[in-house]
């Protein structure tokens, strides 16, 4: 779950992270208030979740609420890259003197997270990573043991900040780690960390949690609530309410396997015989028929769907409760389309006697079942 | 060092009471899977398909001679779980659970590798010597004995390709899943080590996935002379969009790392045969053992 900077700005703040003065705004004239509420030039920021968003024009400058009115009047509503911007934060605009860049990631080589840090904040991570790898610091944190405050001073110190202000640093990072760790954090980043007159402030701020630990947020969820669904489609969401494995793509062949591993090799065999795939859907272990009925409706009503191709290696999942499936949807939907069935494993016979018997012929492998739901998509 | 199983190895099966765990407590004991407690904190004393039930891993290590653990508890407990083995000092540790936020396995992970102790998974299908120890869910019908080893990242695109190696008639010796999270205990160098060793397998398949390093990490390891036995690759994910989790939690294009194309790059560096369909692979190996 990717939080939109203001949700992360307010954790940064639990935390005792210094972030600039500001509130969120969903219409024009709140935002005017807002920018009074400061009385200082302000920042008006779209509120979505994708990087580069300056550059895209999703961040405006005003010196006075009435610009600041104009400027949530022009964001709000317009599409950011395809996306709509619902809300926009207004916060004080800050005289920065330089930009810089901390972060904590969790490194799967190293299977901990990495503390980072570069002088040159304000630019994507990894554009930077690009062009110059010697200037980000790298730690990777014992898990163990966790970010000392030492460990935190050498990794600022060797940005080339000194005094005070690496004290500061070394501070902030700190808390930043906790954060991480508390939070269940998959990446967390301050770019940049503002270095102005009244000292270092987080300009921007990141947030992505680890889905696997949203059970212990809960209060989060409550308060930010529409994040969790935000990197999805309509359609993913829809998938994603019936409790599916579902990822949209641009095709129209539908896929629906068992296992993530499978169902991705269907996809790509797919496309290797020169079909574009619709999706992703993977039925998981063990799904009984309703759990397959509601995954094949699910394709059987989308109309970008032309044909389905359905490949399953029944080890805990059954072949006979995924043929029971099929056929339900067929009946409960009306709807026909051309369906190629790959089923092996458990049960096999009994799925297989109940698919002929409704007309739905099987195939073994699924290679040549791949390249029949090609030409069954391309013939209509 | 790495450790797996054969038929000496002795089990106790963790979270052994729930619907999962007690299923496959059957299979495995089907497959002659030396099973002897399980453990289900609040159910000691039962009885699960012939098996003691105690509430604590202490208490089964009392009673009975145990070397491995095979893990099926629920998410939110599979870490203490995981940690009361540790603590017991059980190898290899088999975590199945589907789930287990990153925060808490990177943490026991830290404490396993310090140990010098083997964990496979988390969301792993387990692993298996074919014909003598089945610790996992997969289905045994497709493996037959004989001289392929398998490390992968997926559960049923392992079974797919294991099932074209039996009926071509190479077989599997052993084979073991890495689990499809971000971060697992083993990983493919590990596994590498450990088949290099392994004097029943002559070659080895590895089947990655999108999402991370840990098949170019591999590659490099083989085109340094880690492994000197031929391997071949199957990557799935070449349709894969990025930023999208395929599935599984480890599957998904970070920005540009992680793509199918860089780990095939790779491995085909490294002189490994990327096969382009699953059916591929028994095909190639055949070639390269012949």
């Amino acid at each position: 779950m990717r939080l939109l900077e203001w949700e992360a700005k307010e954790v940064f703040r639990d935390y005792g992270i210094p972030i600039p003065r500001g509130r969120i705004a969903s219409t024009p004239s709140e935002a005017r208030l807002i920018a009074k509420e400061i009385g200082k030039p302000v920042a008006v920021k779209a509120q979505i979740p994708i990087g580069g968003r300056g550059k895209a024009g999703g961040i405006l400058f005003a010196e006075n609420p009435e610009e600041a009115e104009e400027a949530a009047e022009k964001l709000l509503g317009s599409l950011i890259q395809g996306v709509e911007v619902k809300q926009v934060l207004v916060e004080e605009r800050l005289s920065i003197e330089r930009e810089l860049y901390l972060g904590v990631v969790v490194d799967r080589s190293s299977r901990a997270y990495t503390a980072l840090a570069t002088s040159e904040g304000g630019v994507e991570i990894e554009e930077v990573a690009a062009r110059t790898p010697e200037k980000i610091i790298r730690l990777t944190v014992d898990p163990l043991r966790g970010l000392l405050p030492h460990e935190a001073r050498w990794i600022v110190k060797q940005i080339g900040l000194e005094g005070r202000q690496m004290l500061t640093a070394a501070d902030i990072l700190v808390k930043l780690y906790r954060l991480a760790v508390e939070m269940d954090a998959e990446l967390t980043e301050i770019n940049p960390l503002a270095v102005t007159p009244d000292g270092l402030i987080a300009a921007d701020a990141r947030l992505n949690i680890d889905d696997n630990a949203l059970w212990r947020h809960r209060d989060l969820l409550e308060r930010f609530s529409e994040s969790e669904l935000l990197d999805l489609t309509g359609k993913e969401r829809k998938a994603r309410k019936l409790g599916l494995i579902y990822v949209e793509l641009d095709g129209d062949i539908g896929i629906i396997g068992n296992g993530a591993g499978l169902t991705m090799a269907t996809l790509d065999t797919v496309q290797l015989y020169g079909g574009k795939p619709a999706n992703f859907l993977d039925l998981g272990g063990g799904a009984p028929a309703d759990r397959v009925e509601m995954a094949v409706s699910f394709l059987l009503t989308d109309p970008k769907v032309r044909a389905i191709f359905i490949n399953i290696l029944g080890g805990i999942t059954r072949c006979d409760e995924v043929a029971r499936g099929i056929i339900a949807a067929r009946e409960k939907t009306g709807v026909e389309k051309p369906m190629v069935v790959r089923m092996i494993g458990t049960r096999e016979e009994e799925g297989r006697r109940l698919l002929e018997e409704a007309g739905i012929h099987c195939l073994d492998s699924m290679e040549e079942a791949a390249e029949r739901v090609v030409s069954l998509a391309g013939r209509r | 060092m790495v450790r797996f199983v054969d038929a000496e190895t002795r089990v106790v099966v963790q979270g052994i009471t729930g619907r999962q765990g007690s299923f496959h407590t059957k299979l495995m004991l089907d497959y002659g899977t030396k099973i002897v407690a399980g453990v289900t904190p609040g159910k000691g004393g039962a009885i699960v398909e012939g098996v003691p039930v105690y509430d604590t891993v202490a208490e089964a290590l009392d009673r009975h001679r145990v070397d491995a653990s095979i893990i099926f508890v629920p998410a939110p407990y599979a870490s203490d779980a995981v940690h009361e083995a540790l603590d017991a000092g059980l190898d290899p540790i088999v975590v199945i659970t589907e789930g287990i936020p990153i925060r808490d396995t990177m943490k026991f992970v830290a404490r396993a590798r310090r140990s010098d102790i083997t964990i496979i998974g988390p969301n792993t299908p387990g692993v298996i010597k074919v014909g003598e120890c089945k610790l996992g869910i997969m289905p045994a019908r497709v493996f037959t004995r004989g001289r392929v080893g398998i490390i992968s990242r997926s559960g049923t695109l392992t079974y797919e390709i294991a099932d074209h190696i039996s009926r071509i008639g190479l077989g599997e010796s052993t084979c073991v899943g890495l689990g499809g999270d971000p971060i697992t205990g083993l990983d493919f160098i590990d596994a590498l080590k450990w088949f290099e060793d392994d004097p029943q397998t002559e070659a080895v398949v590895l089947i990655g996935e999108i999402g991370g390093d840990a098949e170019e990490r591999a590659a490099e390891f083989i085109a340094d002379g880690g492994f000197t036995k031929p391997a071949v690759a199957y990557i799935a994910g070449r349709t894969a969009i990025p930023g999208k989790r395929m599935g599984h939690a480890g599957a998904i294009i970070q920005g540009e790392r992680g793509t199918a194309r860089s780990k095939i790059e790779a491995l085909e560096a490294a002189d490994v045969s990327v096969a382009e369909r699953p059916s591929d692979v028994a095909r190639i190996l055949k070639k390269l053992l012949s």
